[in-house]
């Protein structure tokens, strides 16, 4: 049961003492070593130094003003709005779709698997203007909005779909293998004692599935957070309304606000932070205990 | 889709999941997508082939692709390295190395733009040695490339990190007994096992690069015909209120991208192709 469990999420083990035949000679091994060391230091280590030091340039005090100031807390509320709507969602989708692509047989499976998938094929620009394309004023609805004096585009609602779109897959594409792989036994035997659906669910599949739920609200949190060019393209960028932190962090730059951009920045990197520590904690579990 | 539901399957709630996922798939991805193709198709022969073939518009397509190719071979190779490293050597702090390469996946892509340009502008730490050398990057091709190569770092080394760690040992050790020495062993046994990751890492580097939109603007300078992105290039359009030319040019990528998708569908199919199942 748990090689079967398990088999869902990246998990890592430390490699054994190698036999002879798979070692690289020293001079290989170091090398490669230093080469790969210097690629992750130029390309990962190095910008996020440069965030926290450019966001620090002006001193403590300059900091903390630039991310409590009026325009920055409205960001940092919408994007916290945007992901309290996104992600139970996102959440309620990739149970569902586990659950009847796992749990049952029927045609056209497949398919549907692929079109689960499909957002991340789609360029962030791409997932903005279809929105704008149903719901902008030139859109499908957009002269029933306006009639009606609604708006989603340029407006809250837009950055909470184009949002969603992106998310989309994460929450789904973390629990199809990991159901599938699970099967159906446990639930056929709650049921076959007397349990009702939900009873099943609550009691049966979601302990068996929270770490890789965790593990697609993490991933999914995180996308929702920074999203940048689907929201870009669907909020119209009004200060203080429908602002969410990248955003923000667009405008203060273009405004050569350098140290206030990377100040709003930073918190998006520490997030990007906790994001990676939460994941490894999770891919690091030992086996037994989920 | 007809869904003929398992008569032998005792668990409740096919209908319930099923409709629910059919209908928000529905509501948030196939509606929306489907407005883009509707939208070009209602768009005339000359119209359409106007607004995807003009010269800006080409030229866009070169820096994009060119630089979505050039990034992915890079991250190929050096995607391959790290996973070798993280896979067969050890070294301290090497799961926070691990942990540090999904960076790209995790950091909002706008922090991830505004760092590099920071970095490689002619004043910015790594960008003030270049300079000297004549070397600039920022707002060059140069620097399209290395934003395209930060956010694709993590494909390659992620697709090829479990083959390689389910490597069987025997395989090499065959080639030793055999006279092998170790590079003969690495290039005719090792290579040819991990390619179909490696290539599948590649297209998913090169499908993501090819619609970055937030790690590029910043960087690119966004001088029409010369360091322009296909991305930018509609949110222009559509700032100009030409929604038909923003469309046609969405639907392209739309339709570059699925190759792709169906490309990495195939490819992951074939590396597949020895396992049992």
């Amino acid at each position: 049961m748990a090689s079967a469990t398990a088999s869902a999420l990246p998990r890592r083990t430390e490699p054994e003492s190698l036999p002879r035949a798979t070692r690289d000679p020293a001079w290989a091994r170091w090398t490669l070593t230093a080469v790969a060391l210097v690629f992750l230091a130029f390309f990962l280590v190095l910008p996020l130094v440069a965030v926290f030091g450019q966001a620090f340039s002006k001193g403590l005090g300059y900091y903390l003003a630039s991310v409590s100031e009026p325009d920055a807390l409205s960001a940092i509320r919408l994007t916290l709005l945007t992901v309290a709507i996104v992600v139970p969602a996102n959440v309620a989708f990739g149970i569902a779709a586990a659950w009847a692509i796992a749990k049952f047989q029927f045609r056209g499976k497949s398919i549907l698997t692929t079109l689960i998938d499909l957002p991340f094929a789609v360029s962030p620009v791409t997932s903005g203007l279809i929105y704008v394309l149903v719901f902008g004023a030139q859109g499908w609805f957009g002269p029933w909005l306006i009639a009606h004096n609604v708006r989603i585009i340029f407006a809250v609602p837009g950055i909470v779909l184009a949002t969603a779109f992106v998310t989309f897959p994460f929450v789904a594409r973390e629990l199809i293998p990991l159901m599938q792989a699970q099967g159906t036994d446990e639930e056929c035997s709650a049921v076959t004692l007397g349990a009702n659906g939900w009873q099943t669910f609550w009691r049966v599949t979601l302990p068996n599935i929270r770490w890789g739920l965790f593990y697609g609200v993490i991933l999914c949190n995180a996308r929702a957070m920074g999203e940048f060019g689907a929201v870009s393209v669907v909020s119209g960028h009004i200060r203080g309304e429908t602002n969410t932190m990248p955003l923000h962090v667009e405008i203060l730059y273009n405004e050569y606000n350098i140290t206030a951009a990377f100040a709003v920045a930073s918190l998006l990197a520490l997030l990007a932070l906790a994001t990676l520590v939460l994941k490894s904690a999770v891919e690091w579990r030992p086996m037994g205990g989920r | 889709m007809t869904a003929a539901r398992n008569s032998r399957s005792i668990l409740p709630g096919f209908g319930l999941s099923l409709g629910f996922t059919l209908a928000y798939l529905g509501l948030i991805v196939l509606v929306p997508l489907s407005a883009a193709f509707l939208r070009a198709a209602g768009m005339s022969v000359h119209d359409f082939v106007a607004a995807v073939a003009s010269p800006r518009v080409m030229a866009a397509y070169r820096l994009s692709f060119g630089a979505s190719l050039a990034a992915g071979f890079v991250n190929m190779v050096f995607g391959l390295i790290v996973a070798w490293v993280l896979v067969r050597y050890s070294f301290p702090g090497k799961r926070i190395v691990d942990a540090l390469v999904d960076l790209p996946f995790a950091l909002p892509t706008a922090v991830a733009g505004i760092a590099l340009t920071s970095l490689y502008s002619t004043n910015g730490w790594v960008g003030r040695w270049l300079a000297p050398l004549g070397l600039r990057v920022a707002f060059t091709w140069t620097g399209v490339f290395v934003a395209l190569t930060f956010i694709g770092l993590p494909f390659v080394v992620r697709t090829v990190q479990p083959v390689l760690q389910d490597l069987e040992p025997e395989v090499e050790e065959a080639a030793s007994t055999l006279g092998a020495n170790r590079l003969q062993a690495v290039t005719r046994i090792l290579l040819p096992e991990l390619m179909p990751s490696l290539l599948t890492g590649f297209a998913l580097a090169f499908a993501r690069a090819l619609g970055e939109y937030g790690s590029v603007v910043f960087i690119s300078g966004n001088m029409p015909m010369k360091t322009e992105i296909v991305p930018l290039l509609i949110i222009t359009k559509l700032e100009q209120y030409d929604y038909n030319g923003a469309t046609a040019i969405a639907v392209v990528m739309l339709v570059a991208s699925f190759i792709l998708l169906l490309l990495i569908n195939l490819l992951q199919k074939w590396s597949r192709r020895y396992q049992p199942i």
